[in-house]
């Protein structure tokens, strides 16, 4: 078998086959790299979501006019810094927080080193997709709440968030897929993972099988996450999931 | 008659639009008595939904005060307010139920937030349910109801924490006659069994005539004219309320601008004798129906007709002198319909 692919492969001009095959063979390698591929995007997506739910919530409500009006001024600091953030390209931003990581974990290098500048980047990335689902909230929700009497807090936490649910699974889709993207390029910063195999195998070192093996394994890992992040919003969803009523 | 549970003085509402203000409302003076159902009637622009949200300080009144059941709620503290709210409880004509709850845990949302245990809260939601009818949709989610139902689950949701006033803005403007009709019978019914006040919102003529016993009518952010339906429907005063009362018949471009246009209102009793008929037969005057809207209102025959006279001016004041011999009709003519 492997005999037939080096002679496919070498007979298509690409060079040192036996020795990519080999890697991609042991199944321990690719393991090891999809699990270094998930694990730092996953810690950092919790952490940059425990910052950007709230920001995001706060650049809803806090807005004039919003359910909890907040001085003109913080409002607009907290744009510009969201702003800031996510206009700096994430090279550079991987760079620009290096003194950070070491600050926190102590090292600048490896894959739990990328945790701190993709939690950087990402916050105020969710918090812009939480604003965006908490703007489609209808007004006339929210006036019958106040109506009620819901404080601020009771309409965030008991309205707007989940009649809004469905549309925040799927920003919660989105920005995962977004920082597995990220932390795939943060293998430049000495990170491993299968954005680094693809990046120092396959460019570095020419193994362009070993690359294209490791960008066709990060597409099936968009595509499962693409789909399980749909299928869990639509079901969710009782605006148009009405099959399923809850029995109470 | 009893004290007035919602009682509103000088109250004005004024809007920064951008440099120019805008005066919503201009010192009104309202008082709705307990138990009552009371209107506001206004064409769109009137200030009605504004003086609705000053009810229950959803707007906050820039003058004035608003008193509900003898609190005066411009007074309050954030908190209080919110207490005080579950006195005075609202539907919407969008009816602005929860997508993602049940018709029960809509129900149970206000007990919820007022603190009420849960397994209670449950019960009296299904009780509720139960009274507007829909005690079988307790395990329905919204978008699976008719606008009839959803407003039905609304109403439920706002009786929940026994409210003393039920303001209804515009309950009725996004659904059918049929359906229309039957949450207007609801409304009622609540008010009868339960005792509560309803202050209905509308720009249609039809809900006030249908159940309401008082009336406010709303024209340019004041109160033109106020007091009880029959009277101000059979005679109004104003220009505000007639441009309300007159039935909507065919545009003013449709006939020739010479024909001598009146207004006839049928005040109690006669609404349904074929006055035009016999006018033909009688006289050989032919007039032309312009616009008709003939009712029952509490229990008596009310009405008015927009009609066009015969060019010949003869004929004309015959058949005017005609109707105007007859009982429990008012004539009069209407000089600026051509404009």
């Amino acid at each position: 078998m492997s005999e037939f692919l080096i002679g496919l492969f070498e007979g298509w001009g690409i060079a040192k086959v036996p020795e990519q095959i080999a890697y991609l063979s042991d199944f321990g390698n690719l393991a090891f790299e999809i699990w270094e591929t998930i694990y730092a995007p996953a810690l950092a997506t919790v952490f940059a979501y425990m910052i950007g739910l709230p920001l995001g919530i706060i650049l809803v409500t806090g807005e004039e006019g919003g359910i909890r009006p907040l001085p003109k001024a913080l409002m607009s600091i907290l744009n510009t810094i969201v702003n800031l953030l996510r206009s700096v390209p994430f090279l550079i931003l991987m760079v620009m927080v290096i003194p950070l990581s070491r600050l926190i974990l102590g090292t600048s290098v490896g894959t739990a080193a990328t945790i701190v500048p993709l939690t950087v980047a990402a916050a105020p990335y969710i918090a812009r997709l939480v604003e965006i689902s908490l703007r489609e909230m209808d007004r006339g929700v929210i006036e019958a709440a106040q109506a009620m009497g819901c404080s601020p807090w009771q309409i965030v936490t008991k309205v707007m968030l989940p009649e809004c649910r469905p549309s925040l699974i799927n920003g919660a889709t989105n920005a995962s897929i977004t920082i597995l993207g990220y932390g795939a390029m943060a293998g430049n910063i000495g990170g491993s993972g299968l954005g680094a195999v693809a990046l120092m195998r396959g460019h570095g070192r020419n193994q362009v099988i070993v690359m294209y093996v490791a960008v066709i394994i990060l597409v099936i890992m968009v595509q499962i996450i693409q789909s399980i992040g749909t299928a869990w919003s639509v079901k969710s969803d009782r605006r148009i999931n009405q099959s399923n009523s809850k029995k109470e | 008659m009893s004290s007035p549970i919602i009682q509103i003085q000088h109250l004005s509402k004024t809007f920064d639009g951008g440099g120019s203000a805008v005066h919503a409302l201009e010192d009104i003076n309202l008082d709705i008595h307990e138990g009552e159902i009371f209107g506001i009637i206004g064409l769109s622009g009137a200030g009605k939904s504004t003086l609705v949200r000053c009810m229950n300080l959803l707007e906050r009144p820039t003058a004035g005060t608003v008193r509900v059941d003898g609190q005066n709620l411009t007074e309050l503290s954030e908190k209080d307010l919110r207490l005080a709210r579950r006195k005075i409880t609202m539907i919407f004509q969008s009816f602005n139920l929860l997508m993602q709850r049940t018709c029960l845990r809509n129900v149970c949302f206000p007990m919820e937030i007022a603190g009420v245990p849960k397994a209670q809260a449950k019960k009296r939601a299904a009780e509720l349910l139960e009274l507007v009818g829909l005690g079988d949709k307790a395990s329905a989610y919204p978008a699976q109801l008719s606008g009839g139902q959803k407003q039905r689950v609304a109403i439920a949701r706002a009786l929940a924490t026994n409210p003393k006033v039920l303001l209804c803005d515009e309950a009725t403007s996004a659904l059918d006659p049929t359906t229309t009709v039957s949450i207007l019978e609801l409304l009622k019914d609540l008010n009868r069994q339960l005792g509560v006040t309803v202050v209905v919102i509308t720009h249609q003529m039809s809900v006030i005539e249908e159940i309401c016993s008082r009336v406010a009518i709303l024209d340019g952010g004041v109160v033109a004219e106020m007091g009880e339906v029959q009277e101000i429907f059979s005679n109004p005063t104003t220009d505000a309320a007639r441009r309300l009362v007159y039935p909507g018949g065919i545009s003013a471009a449709q006939v020739p601008a010479s024909t001598r246009v009146i207004r006839i209102s049928f005040n109690g009793g006669t609404a349904y004798d074929p006055l035009i008929a016999s006018l033909a037969i009688d006289c050989g005057v032919k007039v032309n129906i312009l616009g008709a809207d003939t009712r029952n209102v509490g229990g008596k025959a009310i009405g008015t007709m927009l009609l066009g006279l015969p060019e010949n001016p003869n004929e004309a004041a015959k058949a005017l002198n005609y109707i105007r011999a007859q009982k429990n009709i008012t004539v009069e003519e209407v000089p600026d319909y051509h404009e």
